[in-house]
């Protein structure tokens, strides 16, 4: 062994320790942490202000007469607490996140810098419109490159999230069937099992009445079913899409669907939360699309999952926008924008307002970011590294994992669980990944897929990581199918090892409450 | 009394003109641990084929379906503190309703137990 000149060993000498029991609770360098409940106390506080004088207060007989009991600390123990805890989390920027449907990509600094300017940053939603006019010039320039993008001739900005836009395409549905004299006759609302899980749920939030088509062998709407189910006609509101769908499978018969829809007098809603795959390459106002949201967090890079919030603009046809949602910003003849605020003029049979404001202009600002950076070619590259980035990890894994369905996929791979040994799941596998230091891929998602593992590994991983990951996942596949009963254990190495969902959904705790004498004898 | 299954994996058991509906111990199997079961509320007409109850697991959240059109006249109560008896005893004490049927004709349509056993083989 070699020594240093004081004497001390250079290298660790060998000693094997099974398990390791810290006095403080943390693990190595990776902090305890407690709940802030039970380090603060209401007597500490991170900030040192005198107490007011002479003030009665203006509550009137209102006012607080007992202490919150609300936890403070100082301003290094708050620090440290959330640091501790942000170490406990998985974010993209720390590594791979496979999440099928979520599109989890990098969000580029170059936005950041942008969303970051005070003429963006420090505006008021209340502001004089003379004042703003460069970020009311943003948003219209924004919606621009969104109806080139889709080919449709309108957008409504306001909506905040994916299923926020899914809901203004639905009302304007709605809206649009009012208008027509058919709003109380039409109510149904074509759904394939292949959509995203938040469709039926805007449909029945909406007052309409859900009617699933089921997925035929490929993994797409069952056009047999759905002639079956448009005999009928003089109920049909509608049908709600998701193109590519959940099986990362392009819908082939999308030309059709959207002509028997419109024969049968209802309206094409389709979910553009898959927007990523087919930009630039596929405009969906081309296809027959009346109504389609983007998210903007997942196709336009903009920051989502606690990162940043969400937005959902809507782009709508001829047809449908004449019921947008307002605010939306208009150029006058002068060049000056203005926003549209009023249900009257030119918006007069608007369906009303969604939003306080005038929607997320933050990550309005970095999604423009991400198009003016990329360029029409980028975007269109986007879309295609997306697919091939997924059609590479279906193709390493393929003999090893059972892929859901023959044929290329768009830009999520597709496994079902028929290679795994009996006894072994998805959810161990799935967890064995959280050991290897990635997120889990989605699972138990698409319902038509048994035991389903979908992967979206977006157009900003390299090759190196997808090369990494597809070592990772095939090792595991591995002892999945030989059985490998060490996978549900699975996770060993995380901060916390596999925890109890089944008693954490059927016995949950919402509440904070200190652990007392008699809650302790109640576990 | 006779027992027939859906292709949803519903089951209902009959006597006279009343049918007692659950979900198959397959459909059980099928979810994992159950954790939130809504029944219909008792007096709701039902039509064949309509969604009317939801289970929930640590999986999915799946609409159960109606196997014949009737009025549901009991609801399981228990169900909503102790989910996990759908698991325990899909096909005895985890039933989800008892719906009266107003027409037994529509069980012509259902399968019997060995037909059952046997799309459950094939899927």
């Amino acid at each position: 062994m070699t020594m240093n000149n004081q004497g001390r060993p250079t290298a660790p000498t060998a000693a094997s320790v099974a398990s390791i029991e810290t006095v403080s609770g943390s693990r190595g360098l990776l902090q305890h942490a407690d709940l802030i409940f039970e380090i603060g106390t209401s007597e500490t506080t991170g900030v040192d202000l005198p107490a007011p004088q002479n003030r009665t207060g203006r509550l009137g007989g209102v006012a607080r007469k007992v202490p919150t009991g609300l936890p403070g600390l100082s301003e290094p123990e708050m620090v440290r607490h959330y640091m501790r805890l942000s170490q406990r989390n998985y974010a993209i920027d720390l590594g791979f996140f496979p999440l099928g449907s979520c599109t989890m990509k990098h969000n580029p600094r170059l936005n950041e810098k942008m969303a970051r300017l005070p003429g963006f940053g420090d505006i008021h939603p209340m502001q004089p419109q003379a004042t703003v006019q460069g970020a009311l010039e943003l948003i219209d320039e924004l919606a621009t490159w969104l109806k080139t993008l889709t080919n449709m001739p309108f957008v409504a900005m306001s909506p905040k999230a994916g299923a926020h836009g899914e809901l203004c395409g639905m009302l304007a549905i709605r809206q649009a069937l009012i208008a027509r004299g058919e709003g109380e006759t039409r109510k149904r609302v074509l759904v394939p099992a292949s959509a995203h899980g938040t469709n039926p749920a805007t449909a029945v939030q909406c007052g309409f009445v859900v009617d699933e088509i089921k997925a035929n062998k490929r993994g797409r709407v069952d056009m047999d079913m759905l002639r079956a189910k448009l005999e009928r006609t003089d109920d049909v509101a509608g049908i709600m899409l998701t193109n590519p769908n959940t099986c990362g499978l392009f819908e082939t018969d999308i030309k059709e669907i959207a002509d028997l829809i419109h024969a049968a007098g209802g309206y094409f809603y389709c979910d553009g939360a898959n927007f990523n795959a087919i930009v630039g390459r596929v405009r969906p106002g081309d296809l027959g699309v009346d109504a389609m949201h983007i998210n903007l967090h997942k196709t336009f890079s903009t920051p989502h999952g606690g990162g940043g919030p969400g937005s959902g603009p809507t782009v709508l046809s001829e047809a449908l926008a004449p019921y947008a949602p307002v605010p939306f910003v208009v150029k006058n003849e002068d060049g000056v924008f203005s926003l549209v605020e009023e249900v009257e003029g030119e918006a007069s049979e608007s369906f009303g307002r969604m939003v306080a404001f005038h929607g997320q202009m933050g990550m309005f600002v970095r999604a423009l970011a991400y198009m003016l950076s990329h360029g029409a070619d980028g975007l269109k590259q986007v879309a295609e590294d997306a697919v091939l980035n997924a059609n590479y990890i279906a193709a390493k894994l393929k003999t090893v994992m059972t892929p859901a369905f023959e044929g290329y996929c768009m830009h999520e791979a597709l496994f079902s669980d028929a290679f795994t040994a009996d006894g072994i799941e998805t959810l161990d596998i799935a967890k064995a990944l959280i050991d290897e230091g990635y997120h889990p891929m989605t699972m138990y998602f698409p319902l038509v897929v048994h035991g389903a593992m979908l992967i979206e590994p977006t157009e900003t991983e390299s090759k190196a990581e997808l090369d990494r990951f597809c070592a990772s996942l095939e090792s595991i596949a591995r002892r999945a199918a030989q059985g490998d009963d060490t996978l549900k254990g699975a996770p060993y190495l995380a901060p916390m090892r596999r925890l109890d969902e089944t008693r954490a959904a059927r016995k949950p705790v919402l509440k904070w409450v200190p652990e007392t004498a008699s809650t302790v004898a109640a576990e | 009394m006779a027992t027939y299954y859906t292709e949803d994996h519903e089951w209902i058991s009959v006597e006279g003109d009343a049918g007692k509906v659950g979900i198959t111990k397959y459909a059980a199997e099928q979810l994992g641990d159950v954790v939130f079961v809504e029944t219909p509320d008792v007096g709701k007409t039902v039509k064949k084929g309509d969604d009317m109850a939801v289970v929930e697991s640590v999986k999915a959240a799946s609409d159960v379906y109606a196997p014949v059109s009737g009025e549901v006249t009991e609801a399981n109560a228990a169900l909503a503190d102790a989910p996990e008896t759908v698991n325990e005893s899909p096909e005895g004490d985890g039933w989800f309703c008892v719906i009266k049927l107003s027409d037994t004709g529509e069980l012509d349509g259902l399968m019997d137990e060995a037909a059952y056993t046997a799309f459950c083989k094939g899927l």
